[in-house]
């Protein structure tokens, strides 16, 4: 276990969140891919915390970073809610108007 | 307050501690039929385990169109599993298995785990009632953990770590905690009886939606699903004892045997209370958790850190 | 050694079961293979010496998981199990976007150059963490409360069908809230 491959495995977690956040329709399903994607810098920055400077005011960031993903979770769902109950739908394909 | 108050054993002893774990399982099941049996006129309810163990495992499996098999045996087993896994940080009385630095955490994680498992086995099975008994746990989840998660914080405080040992030897010469925060303990045991699928919590298992989570369930499948539940609850039981009653503290007999006494009491306590108090409909719950229990926990957590800091 | 192959063996899991996640046409399946990849990246935290993070990251993530599924039940609107169907779009795009992150990425991992190790761990990690966010980083961590309760609030606005109107009538005049037994789950 080396910090090179720990940030090799991190960085395959992260290309495969972004597949998911960006192919998928539904928007639970790119809740999962934004997910793995922070999954991956979840695993990065423990490996750089241990092999680079492991004192304790570097694992904070970690403790902010699973804050994030809290944060990215409730405000997913309710905005799901939100959709679903509007518009009757969970495609992303169907909430575009901020694109226009 | 010295850390290291107990000595860490070897693994093989893991098998003792299942086997204990097994036998309060035992004693909580026929204490449950015993009282069962009572509450009808009977008595006895001895032969209760036996014969269910004989019927559960002679019983053919019983399968449902498209089932999600995989996802259901992961429910069943992972209950059967789980309480052992909580087992590994509890000490009895000096001696204990893992030694970890974060066992509260850890028995709050295998907690949560059973969040998943419950509805999974309601899932996996393919059928209405079924999915509907693994959502009704999911709601009372919602209600329950939150408090069960500041309950376990407060005799962290007090103890000023993490490590159960260090909890439980942070007693050894002082009151228990239950004495100052009876709060936190009638929360961490609704929280046991909510993880546990047990009495007021059992709305997921009702006979009302023909039996929810289990509905399907059946044979060896049945038999470690609700063996898992009485192991959780036992082992719910055992954890109180380092957390809030003194580990192994008490005269004459020896620190384990006290240990084991004191989760018996617990344990028998649980059980009693099955009969004794409803089942909590999960969305009226949903209001008590979040506006009775949760405030409560918080002040007394507040109490118990302000008593941490004056005594410094 | 042996931390090596555990290491090793979390990470084929957890990468292996990220990709099923948008491989498997189940909903359940997809987002408890979610949970098992977060399983193992809190593993490989924990062969980190970091207990207490990876311990809350798969507390967490399981909790957020089964939540989760409930969601993916709840919103999807045909089940793909039973109308295989293929819910995505931009495939080519994403596919090469992220073989290109990834070959950036772990590209960067091995050829950057990186530092030596500064200082060592402190003895007791998770009790040098918790005087670590109650003194230096404590602004951190009540910056990341307030937050919370930001998120919560929001949260519950966006998300929740009853509004005023819906409590107090149509004046505002209606004394207490009806539905307030459920939960406020229905209007």
């Amino acid at each position: 276990m080396t910090l090179e491959a720990v940030l090799v495995v991190a960085s395959a977690l992260f290309a495969v969140g972004l597949y998911g956040a960006l192919s998928q329709q539904v928007v639970v399903m790119v809740m999962m891919g934004l997910e793995l994607m922070i999954n991956g810098i979840l695993l990065a920055a423990g490996g750089f915390w241990w092999f680079l400077a492991p004192d304790p005011s570097g694992q904070v960031l970690l403790l902010v970073i699973l804050a994030a993903m809290t944060v990215e979770m409730a405000m997913g769902f309710a905005v799901a809610t939100l959709l679903h109950r509007r518009r009757q739908t969970d495609m992303t394909d169907m909430a575009q108007e901020l694109s226009r | 307050m010295t850390d290291s108050a107990v000595v860490t054993v070897s693994a093989l002893w893991a098998v003792i501690a299942g086997t204990l774990l097994c036998g309060f399982a035992v004693f909580a099941v026929t204490l449950d039929a015993g009282l069962s049996a009572r509450a009808h006129g009977a008595g006895g309810g001895w032969f209760t385990l036996p014969s269910r163990l004989a019927r559960l495992l002679r019983q053919r499996r019983r399968t449902t169109v498209a089932a999600d098999t995989l996802l259901w045996r992961v429910g069943g087993i992972g209950m059967f599993i789980g309480a052992f896994l909580m087992v590994a940080v509890i000490p009895l009385g000096r001696w204990t298995l893992a030694d970890l630095d974060v066992g509260v955490v850890w028995f709050n994680t295998i907690d949560v785990l059973v969040w998943a498992l419950v509805w999974l086995t309601g899932w996996g099975a393919n059928s209405t009632h079924s999915l509907v008994g693994g959502y009704r746990f999911l709601a009372h989840g919602l209600a329950y953990e939150l408090p069960l998660m500041f309950a376990l914080v407060a005799p962290a405080i007090a103890a000023g770590s993490l490590r159960v040992g260090a909890v439980a030897s942070a007693q050894q010469d002082d009151v228990w905690f239950v004495v100052w925060m009876p709060v936190a303990f009638l929360i961490y045991l609704i929280g046991v009886m909510g993880f546990s699928v047990w009495g007021p919590f059992a709305a997921a298992l009702a006979t009302d939606i023909a039996g929810g989570a289990g509905a399907e369930l059946s044979a060896v499948d049945r038999l470690v699903f609700h063996a898992g539940r009485y192991l959780f609850l036992a082992a719910g039981a055992a954890f109180s004892v380092p957390l809030f009653l003194g580990g192994g503290a008490g005269p004459w007999l020896p620190a384990w045997a006290w240990v084991l006494i004191k989760t018996l009491v617990v344990l028998a306590v649980l059980v009693w209370l099955r009969r004794k108090v409803p089942l909590l409909r999960p969305d009226r719950f949903m209001s008590i958790g979040w506006t009775i229990l949760l405030p409560a926990i918080v002040v007394q957590d507040l109490v118990v850190s302000v008593v941490a800091v004056w005594k410094g | 050694m042996l931390i090596g192959i555990a290491f090793w063996v979390l990470a084929v899991i957890a990468v292996a079961t990220g990709l099923a996640v948008f491989v498997v046409n189940s909903m359940a399946r997809a987002t408890y293979a979610l949970a098992v990849s977060f399983i193992a990246v809190g593993g490989q935290i924990l062969l980190l010496q970091q207990n207490y993070l990876g311990l809350i990251t798969i507390l967490m993530m399981v909790m957020e998981m089964a939540v989760m599924a409930v969601y993916m039940v709840m919103f999807m609107g045909m089940n793909p199990a039973l109308m295989p169907m293929d819910m995505t779009h931009g495939k080519k795009t994403a596919i090469g976007a992220s073989v290109g992150a990834f070959v950036v990425l772990a590209g960067g991992a091995l050829l950057v150059p990186w530092p030596d190790r500064r200082g060592g761990p402190p003895d007791d990690l998770t009790h040098a963490l918790g005087l670590e966010i109650m003194d230096g980083k404590m602004l951190v961590m009540a910056v990341v409360g307030a937050v919370m309760v930001a998120t919560i609030v929001a949260g519950v606005v966006l998300a929740a069908g009853r509004t005023r109107y819906d409590r107090f009538g149509d004046d505002l005049r209606q004394r207490g809230s009806n539905g307030a037994s459920l939960g406020g789950a229905q209007k």
